[in-house]
């Protein structure tokens, strides 16, 4: 079975996301890049998916982003690599700040397809960065495959996997044909620490290069915006005699309660 | 990794001189302390106990003797070694102990003067974490001056017989196996003493009120019989025991970075958002200053340990150089923990922050593997030729 797991390099979750001067890019001053947490969560479970199968299964990792610096995709083709996948294939994109998710689902479905045989892509629900949510369902139109989103567990038995999403208030479970993509929510799997022999071992595996025409950008942003400073709190009392206050003016103010 | 929610100070972009890989070793460590160290950290320095539990999880993500080679350890250069000592430390010194007593004191001396049975033995082992050992030089009377030591082995035919007492031994109780510093006809050398064995004990010392989640024990050697090939056969004099020091130190000097680390990081998130006087304390200018001069003893510290891993990756550390580096940070990283408590106030003396355990964890960095005064005096030898030990 070959699976293929989809990852970006985004500003780690400890990072103050600062807009630059121009308004047009994020400042990169002391910015740090990681595997998302989504993403990482695919990996794992890419990788744990790959182990309980018996036979000849691999993961490939497929990453499209800036080729050097801080932001290089390679590193966390790496990072992917160090946790146990075969194989990275890495997408040189000259300008990732301002490329529309159609254009990377294309440049994905491109390299996926370049793989020959594969069963089953995995994604991070999105990027922690700008928040499409788009990358993995479109990929899945590009590659005429089934999409299931928010998957919280994944199972494979022969041709099927079995994916139990998280939706409104319920959970559903749906039995899906292979091949197809799959993007994971935070419970898929427990994020796996790279041991220190992999990390060494990592520096030995293969990351092939896969060269894509880029297209025109389907869209242009135009402008970033901070979101508008919290307003300060308001404090309605002190102790047990301030609740009914304190409740009323959530349900009337902030409108949080609704009974 | 994905990231998680620690950001080290690195106030002169120490990270743009690390490797990939070093970078990489760093951030999985990381993350291990943040979610594996920190959430439990707290109870085990209330009921003074050592998290057992982690120490096979040490051994698999390759912690134990990581920067020694082939026998199943990790094989990682000095500077990464440094770092995940680093990170252990921002955890807990007790924690970063264990790991650096295993590696530097217990690992190293078996891989650099063991015999190859006695290497392929232990080890993996003790890599792997399903074995844990102790490192047994000082004694109740012979603290800083080792050489006094009073312990004692005898060979007759193929036999040795050991007696004697040691005393503050890290992981002793906990230890499969002792590596044991004794006098001998042939001056001192080295010896396996394995849980166990008849007239062996080491039962640990109660009370601490520093680096209490670290087993510290007494090691009592009442006619203990041990096979001819129980001593490690290329320890040779107090030089070998002060070499393994040299290894151990070395990651303390790093320690000291992460200890330092979690304590700026906790006064300044605490005193920008305790008010007092109508806004936050760190508003005010001598709390500023003392931020400020936390700042630099850790900025410093860690310029000093980036440039001894170079160095030491080059073969080029000397014994005087890690003095400096144990001396100094440690030094520093006592004083930040000082200020740090007191930035925090009444909160400052409670286990619920982090400052407090810091604070009191670093007397024992201070005094143990050669106290401060004795780091002094090795760098006052090498500046002026003169030894003023005795
Ligand atoms: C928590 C903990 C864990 C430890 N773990 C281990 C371990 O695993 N293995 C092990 O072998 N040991 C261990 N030790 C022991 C440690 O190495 C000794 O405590 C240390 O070497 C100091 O010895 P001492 O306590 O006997 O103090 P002493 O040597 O009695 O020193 C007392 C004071 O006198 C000063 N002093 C002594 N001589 C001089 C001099 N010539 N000039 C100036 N000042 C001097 C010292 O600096 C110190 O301030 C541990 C200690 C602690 C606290």
């Amino acid at each position: 079975m070959q699976i293929i797991v989809c990852v970006k390099a985004v500003p780690d979750t400890a990072t103050r996301i600062k807009i630059a001067s121009n308004g047009q890019k994020i400042d990169q001053e002391g910015v740090k890049y990681a595997l998302g947490p989504y993403d990482a969560r695919a990996c794992a479970k890419a990788i744990e998916l790959r182990d309980a199968i018996k036979g000849d299964s691999k993961v490939i990792a497929i990453a499209s982003g800036f080729s050097d610096g801080e932001r290089d995709a390679k590193k966390r083709l790496k990072d992917v690599l160090a946790l146990g996948a075969d194989k990275g294939v890495f997408i040189a994109d000259p300008d990732p700040e301002h490329r529309d998710p159609l254009s990377v689902a294309q440049a994905l479905a491109a390299a996926i397809k370049a793989q020959g045989k594969w069963d089953l892509v995995l994604f991070g629900r999105q990027a922690v960065d700008d928040q499409n949510l788009a990358v993995g369902p479109m990929t899945a139109a590009l590659l005429g495959v089934a999409c299931v989103t928010d998957a919280v567990a994944l199972e494979v038995t022969g041709d099927k996997a079995v994916v139990t999403r998280a939706a409104e208030s319920r959970t559903e479970t749906i039995e899906v044909k292979l091949p197809a993509c799959v993007t994971a929510q935070r419970d898929l799997a427990e994020e796996k620490y790279p041991k220190l022999k992999d990390i060494l071992g990592a520096g030995k595996k293969p990351i092939e290069t896969f060269a894509f025409a880029w297209p025109a950008p389907a869209w242009e942003v135009k402008k970033l915006s901070a979101p508008p400073p919290r307003q300060a709190g308001k404090i309605v009392g002190e102790g047990p005699d301030a609740v009914p206050k304190l409740l009323e003016l959530l349900q009337s103010e902030a409108k949080a309660l609704t009974f | 990794m994905a990231g998680h929610a620690f950001r080290g100070e690195d106030f002169f972009s120490l990270d743009d001189l690390l490797s990939d890989e070093e970078r990489a070793v760093r951030d999985a460590a990381r993350a291990f302390v943040s979610d594996k160290i920190i959430p439990i950290v707290e109870k085990h320095h209330r009921n003074a106990t050592f998290p057992t539990e982690l120490i096979p999880q040490f051994g698999e993500m390759g912690f134990l003797g990581a920067n020694l080679h082939g026998y199943d350890c990790a094989g990682v250069n000095n500077v990464a070694y440094g770092l995940i000592m680093q990170e252990l430390e921002r955890g807990d010194s007790g924690v970063r102990s264990y790991c650096s007593v295993k590696g530097g004191l217990v690992m190293y001396p078996i891989f650099s003067f063991g015999s190859e049975k006695q290497k392929d033995h232990w080890l993996p082992l003790l890599a792997k974490g399903q074995k844990t050992g102790c490192f047994g030089l000082s004694e109740p009377d012979h603290g800083s001056d080792p050489a006094g030591m009073e312990t004692k082995a005898e060979l007759k035919g193929d036999t040795w017989t050991l007696n004697g007492a040691k005393r503050w031994i890290t992981n002793g109780t906990i230890a499969d196996v002792a590596v044991v510093w004794a006098r001998t006809k042939e001056g001192i050398r080295g010896f396996l003493v394995e849980k166990g064995m008849k007239g062996y004990s080491a039962p640990p010392i109660e009370g601490k009120f520093s680096l209490r989640a670290s087993v510290t024990s007494e090691l009592v050697f009442e006619d203990v019989k041990l096979p001819k090939d129980a001593v490690l056969p290329k320890a040779d004099g107090l030089k070998a025991p002060l070499m393994c020091l040299t290894q151990a130190r070395y990651g303390i000097a790093w320690g000291a970075v992460g200890s330092m680390m979690a304590v700026l990081d906790e006064a300044v998130h605490y005193t920008k958002s305790r008010v007092q006087f109508g806004k936050p304390i760190a508003s005010f200018q001598l709390v500023q200053e003392k931020l400020v001069e936390m700042h630099t003893m850790l900025t410093h510290a860690q310029l000093t340990c980036l440039r001894m891993g170079r160095m030491k990756d080059e073969n080029k550390l000397k014994p005087h150089h890690v003095s400096f580096g144990k001396r100094n940070n440690v030094r520093s990283a006592r004083e930040v923990a000082k200020l740090g408590r007191e930035l925090l106030g009444a909160n400052g003396i409670c286990d619920e922050y982090q400052v407090g355990r810091h604070m009191c964890n670093m007397e024992s960095v201070y005094t143990y593997e050669g106290t401060h005064e004795i780091h002094t005096l090795v760098l006052g030898e090498h500046l002026t030729g003169i030894a003023a030990y005795k």
